[in-house]
């Protein structure tokens, strides 16, 4: 038997080779190097594989092809994405180190399985393949369980682990389903075959059982109601750096093969599907927005607010068209920014082994650390979406996607719910410029590293907030391979 | 053919739901081995031998048997009475609404044109084909499981590594 072996070219996936080689030599380190130089060096050395698989991922920018037999596309759709996930793993492993120390958890695992994570991630986004997506969430998925419960001492932890475990599993099981329908009704794996086939010969009943379940397995993983159950509980117990991880790497990668998915395979079908995606998104933002609302907790508030924004990301998808897929890629950029800076003074504010979460234990934050309360300003009033900050732009596009696509009533619906959110987001404002604190603060450690961390990212929304420019049009170039 | 194919599906349908609502774990992991029995049988008909013979060498045994010692070290206790009666009614709401959506499906997947098979090579399912495609179609796909497994080993230590530092 002759083997045609297929060419590959390893510089296309080389973001990938970069993350995987650096976390299995931080493994490796972390076994056999000594205790003095292990704990200083883990997230400098993850720092600099992140670094430079942006690097790669800059290089490659316009590159398009695909590869691996088609398993993967190199395309701007995936880079941008790449700079997305390295962006939010990067902010998330400075954000880490102090909070980690804390707890006296800084293990060189920890930053392993985060670049493992973004490994997974990208996958998903550059996924030719229905096989190389479910890899992806699974590679993405299995390192965030573990280390939901990293606190093994922590109750709540453990509960976040198992319950994101076992539900993790359960919608992992419909993803795999939905593709094994999708395969059983045209014979491929392949995106662009299957693109082919539903263009050709319509859908038959095993692909709208397969679509159906992908809905509902990438469903979960973006919380969209009903599929959202589990966010809470898994936000609040997990520690907070994971949780502000997996609140923007998860969301956008699980949305990265979502809209390849439906926008690459199914525009033909657009009737078939939408309207189940319209309910699911208004059901999404009401139930994040209203729930919100009640929340004392800010783990669990930040929470429900990723709830709400995962349907506001939705109505971008609904929409269908180039200005929907461009606002949904300017979105997650914008969220990935302000939400990471949010959690980043979350850690910062709740100080040792997380004492502080309550969202009136940020009164008078203003009066002792103008800065720190600066900076959560400008997240908030990104997170409500008010000009001039990024959140409000990428808001104003994806809403008026779905007004060019007629989605009038979606719209309507999503801009009340943007209200509603003004009040639980604003609260935290108020209470840290307008309540005097009820007991002294006490010294709230931010190490340099994390405050330039956080004024970069504050100024960075602003920036993209006001010269959206630039970032538009990368955008732009990001999704011009979907035909529509 | 058919005969069998319905035969074995049912066996495995029988012996799945066995494993969920058997009380005794033994029981169930037994039943599970059954399952994994009936898909091996399943895989041969589809000319996977080679998928067959991985599924009991690995599944049926290996991992079973490692089930079954986990389940006796652990010594697992019969769960407390009276646990049936809880959540009474979102366990009828939710097998009505888990009935509906099965009997939705069945309906419309009943009602379809199965698209025309394509006839296999005469070589499918043998090792040489499997490990072929293993290493060039499917080589991204390979690489990246091993990353998966390592992840999931990685992640097994620190969450039951004894000491607590």
């Amino acid at each position: 038997m002759s083997i045609d072996i297929p060419t590959i070219c390893l510089t296309n996936i080389g973001p990938l080779i970069t993350l995987s080689v650096a976390g299995l030599l931080l493994l490796l380190f972390d076994a056999f190097s000594g205790k003095a130089i292990k704990k200083a060096h883990f997230h400098q050395f993850s720092l600099v594989a992140v670094a430079i698989a942006l690097l790669q991922t800059v290089l490659l920018w316009n590159r398009q092809t695909s590869d691996f037999s088609r398993m993967i596309y190199v395309d701007n759709f995936s880079f941008f994405f790449n700079i997305i996930f390295l962006l939010g793993t990067g902010i998330s492993i400075i954000l880490s180190v102090h909070y980690l120390e804390n707890y006296k958890k800084n293990y060189g695992e920890y930053y392993a399985l985060m670049l493992f994570a973004a490994v997974g991630m990208m996958l998903m986004a550059a996924g030719g393949n229905l096989v190389i997506i479910f890899l992806g969430v699974e590679i993405l998925s299995i390192p965030i369980y573990i280390l939901s419960g990293l606190f093994r001492e922590d109750l709540k932890s453990n509960e976040a682990a198992l319950k994101y475990l076992l539900l993790g599993a359960f919608s992992s099981a419909f993803l795999l389903f939905g593709i094994a329908m999708l395969y059983g009704g045209t014979a491929t794996f392949y995106l662009a075959d299957l693109a082919a086939f539903i263009k050709k010969n319509g859908m038959n009943g095993y692909t709208y059982v397969g679509m159906g379940l992908l809905i509902v397995g990438f469903g979960f993983k973006v919380s969209l109601a009903p599929f959202h159950m589990w966010t809470p509980d898994v936000y609040e117990g997990a520690p907070t750096s994971i949780t502000a991880f997996m609140s923007v790497g998860t969301k956008a990668a699980a949305f990265a093969a979502f809209v390849r998915v439906f926008l690459e395979v199914f525009p033909s079908v657009r009737m078939e599907w939408d309207l189940l995606l319209w309910v699911a998104a208004v059901a999404t933002m009401t139930v994040g927005n209203v729930t919100a609302l009640a929340q004392t907790n800010i783990k669990r508030m930040l929470a429900y607010s990723s709830i709400a924004h995962a349907g506001y990301i939705l109505v971008g998808l609904i929409a269908g068209n180039q200005l929907g897929a461009t606002g949904i890629l300017y979105y997650l950029l914008a969220y990935t920014l302000m939400n990471l800076g949010a959690f980043g003074v979350v850690i910062a504010v709740a100080r040792k082994k997380d004492s502080y979460l309550n969202i009136y234990d940020y009164s008078g934050l203003a009066f002792q650390y103008p800065g720190l309360a600066a900076v959560m300003t400008v997240f908030l009033f990104s997170l409500v979406g008010m000009p001039p900050t990024a959140g409000f732009l990428g808001k104003f596009y994806i809403f008026s996607a779905a007004v060019q696509a007629g989605y009038i009533w979606l719209v309507i619906i999503a801009v009340i719910n943007s209200l509603i959110s003004v009040y639980y987001y604003l609260r935290i404002t108020v209470i840290m410029y307008m309540q005097p604190a009820e007991a002294d603060l006490g010294p709230v450690a931010v190490t340099p590293v994390v405050n330039a961390t956080l004024i970069i990212s504050a100024l960075a929304v602003l920036l993209i907030g006001i010269f959206p420019g630039a970032i538009f049009q990368l955008a732009m170039n990001s999704i011009k391979i979907f035909g529509s | 053919m058919q005969i069998i194919f319905f035969l074995l599906a049912a066996t495995a349908l029988i012996s799945g739901i066995m494993v969920v609502i058997q009380v005794n774990p033994v029981r169930s992991a037994l039943f599970l081995v059954l399952n994994f029995f009936a898909l091996a049988a399943i895989y041969l008909l589809a000319n996977a031998q080679f998928i067959a013979a991985i599924q009991i060498i690995v599944y049926a045994g290996a991992i079973m048997v490692l089930f079954l010692f986990v389940i006796m070290l652990l010594n697992l206790r019969q769960p407390e009475e009276g646990g049936a009666h809880r959540h009474l009614g979102q366990k009828i709401f939710g097998s009505f609404l888990a009935t509906a959506v099965i009997a939705l499906v069945i309906y419309k997947v009943f009602r379809m044109v199965v698209p025309p098979a394509k006839p296999l090579t005469p070589d499918f399912g043998s090792t040489e084909m499997v490990a072929k495609s293993l290493f060039t179609d499917y080589l991204l796909p390979f690489e990246m499981t091993s990353i998966l497994l390592l992840v999931a080993v990685v992640g097994a230590v620190i969450l039951a590594r004894s000491k607590v530092e």
